[in-house]
């Protein structure tokens, strides 16, 4: 059984259509990438599958471990295992980044998962999680605390983004972190050599999946293609 | 049970470090109403408090280029349903003093209890004074609070407040600060406070920059929830070269509480520079999902964001 199954999923932003027929698949411990071009729903499907306030599909089914959570809230998801790393994480007053790491999980090792990202728990751990952190700082401190969390499923929205090339490579280690521990990542990514880690890559336009299968073969693809001329229908099936 | 040692028990329910005032390298000044019930000096502070009819009246001097080593505790309360204290004070930090003072204001079981303080307080060139204030009103919410203070600080002086009401009920609370920044001086003005019921909070704080490069910053973190009321009022003048300023005032409101934002900003000299920020509202949509992406309830949620936002 598929640990999420997205079935014919529509949704609209007033008449703007963003998702329509969108089906998606993931398995148990599968990462599967999802490449798109900006405005193509990418964020969007994150905000559906997590719940998030003003995102309610107008049909369609969100199916995770066999159970329609459409009507579910974001924490009654978040119980059931389902987490999210937003792609601009919000800041947060008077919460130290130890709090932040064990909010829910109190037994976690907050300077374990500090590491996990690249950032030293000594020059961390009292910090603020406020506007005090960079862009990259605190985007790591988000995946920091959804590994701490150790989710069912992970939604990593652009988890490389704002993160300097150097630091590619902790991106992967995190990614291979949550493979490791049996978390199912849906990872929503521009770059080429994060999705080379996927078990699957999928590609997004106009709201549907136009190819999905091998990485290397999907983000071959995404490179080639000319969105420019698109026609807005299914173009390929890797 | 002594007065003092009642005081002291009120004191330690409010949170406070009852055996602090035993130690006798810290200075220390404890009333109770119109009484003054102990006060210590230490080498190089001053202590000079007298009975008034209505409160009382201290003058504390920190004599010329002497640190004190141990914050200063002020200790000030009524334990009585009613009445009413009123307190004046003069500080004095002497040039290149320094001390840090730790004021308790205890109202436990404020019913119709009314507390004024009018501080003046000067800090001299290159002196350094901190000032935490905190306060606990009770449960009831009779209690009004008025505290005026007009701040004087000289060249390369520094001065930090911050004021403290999070827990129990505020009642009415009316501040009214002013602090004058001379040359190269900075000062930081921090109050939180969380209102409940019908609490009403009146907030007016206001920094002059009125030497060269002065430093000022007005923060301001308020929660309210209930019927409770706030209005907030942060002024900076930018009235000399180089002067530099900001206001940042943030309130969260729940279910029919009102809150009000004033910022007023000013510059008279073309090379000062003073700016403000303000943010009312509920609390932030996207704070709240991502605590609950967490598995926090919606209640957790906010409660988490307000703790933070007033620590």
């Amino acid at each position: 059984m598929s640990i999420l199954e997205i079935k014919k999923l529509v949704y609209n932003a007033g008449d703007k259509k963003i998702l329509h027929d969108f089906s998606l698949t993931l398995e148990a411990a599968e990462v599967n990438a999802l490449l798109g071009t900006n405005g193509t729903g990418k964020s969007t499907l994150a905000y559906l599958i997590m719940g998030c306030g003003g995102y309610k599909p107008l049909s369609g089914e969100i199916v995770f471990e066999g159970r329609i959570i459409n009507d579910l809230k974001i924490h009654e998801r978040a119980q059931l295992g389902i987490t999210m790393a937003w792609q601009e994480p919000v800041r947060f007053e008077g919460i130290s980044v130890k709090d932040y790491l064990t909010l829910k999980n109190k037994e976690a090792n907050p300077s374990f998962y500090l590491e996990l990202v690249g950032l030293q728990p000594e020059f961390y751990l009292q910090r603020m999680v406020d506007k005090s952190l960079s862009g990259g700082e605190r985007k790591r401190i988000e995946l920091a605390s959804i590994l701490a969390l150790n989710p069912r499923l992970a939604v990593l929205d652009e988890p490389d983004s704002g993160i300097d090339m150097l630091s590619t490579q902790d991106i992967i280690n995190v990614i291979n972190v949550f493979k490791k521990n049996g978390s199912s990542v849906l990872l929503i990514t521009h770059r080429e050599e994060i999705a080379m880690i996927a078990d699957r890559a999928s590609l997004l336009c106009w709201g549907k999946i136009v190819c999905s299968g091998d990485p290397e073969k999907v983000a071959e693809y995404y490179k080639s293609r000319k969105c420019l001329t698109c026609d807005r229908e299914v173009c390929i099936s890797v | 049970m002594s007065e003092f040692d009642e005081l002291m028990e009120a004191f330690g329910e409010a949170g406070g470090d009852k055996g602090i005032l035993a130690n006798k390298e810290t200075a220390h000044l404890v009333a109770s109403g119109h009484k003054i019930l102990s006060t210590r000096d230490i080498e190089g502070l001053e202590v000079n408090a007298k009975e008034t009819l209505t409160g009382i009246s201290a003058r504390i001097t920190v004599k010329r280029e002497v640190k004190i080593k141990n914050p200063v505790h002020l200790c000030f309360g009524i334990l009585h349903k009613k009445g009413t204290q009123k307190i004046k004070m003069d500080v004095k930090l002497q040039k290149n003093a320094s001390a840090h003072f730790i004021a308790h204001c205890i109202f436990p079981r404020a019913e119709k209890v009314k507390h004024i303080m009018d501080a003046v307080v000067e800090i001299e060139d290159g002196a350094e004074m901190r000032y935490s204030e905190t306060h606990y009103h009770g449960p009831y919410g009779g209690i009004e609070v008025i505290p005026k203070s007009m701040v004087k600080v000289g060249k390369n002086g520094r001065y930090f407040t911050d004021f403290t009401l999070t827990t129990g009920r505020v009642g009415t609370l009316s501040i009214d600060y002013t602090v004058e920044a001379g040359e190269n001086a900075v000062c930081e003005l921090i109050a939180r406070v969380f209102g409940h019921a019908t609490d009403e909070i009146k907030i007016k704080e206001k920094v002059v920059l009125s030497g060269e490069n002065a430093r000022g910053l007005i923060k301001t973190r308020v929660a309210l929830e209930d019927e409770a009321l706030a209005e907030i009022t942060g002024i900076t003048e930018g009235k000399a070269a180089g002067a530099r300023g900001h206001v940042d005032c943030m309130e969260i409101v729940k279910d029919n509480a009102t809150a009000t934002a004033i910022p007023i900003v000013s510059v008279t000299n073309a090379l000062a520079k003073v700016t403000h920020e303000a943010a009312i509202g509920s609390v932030d949509k996207r704070q709240l999902e991502t605590l609950m992406a967490h598995g926090l309830t919606p209640e957790e949620a906010v409660d988490i964001i307000v703790k933070g936002v007033l620590r």
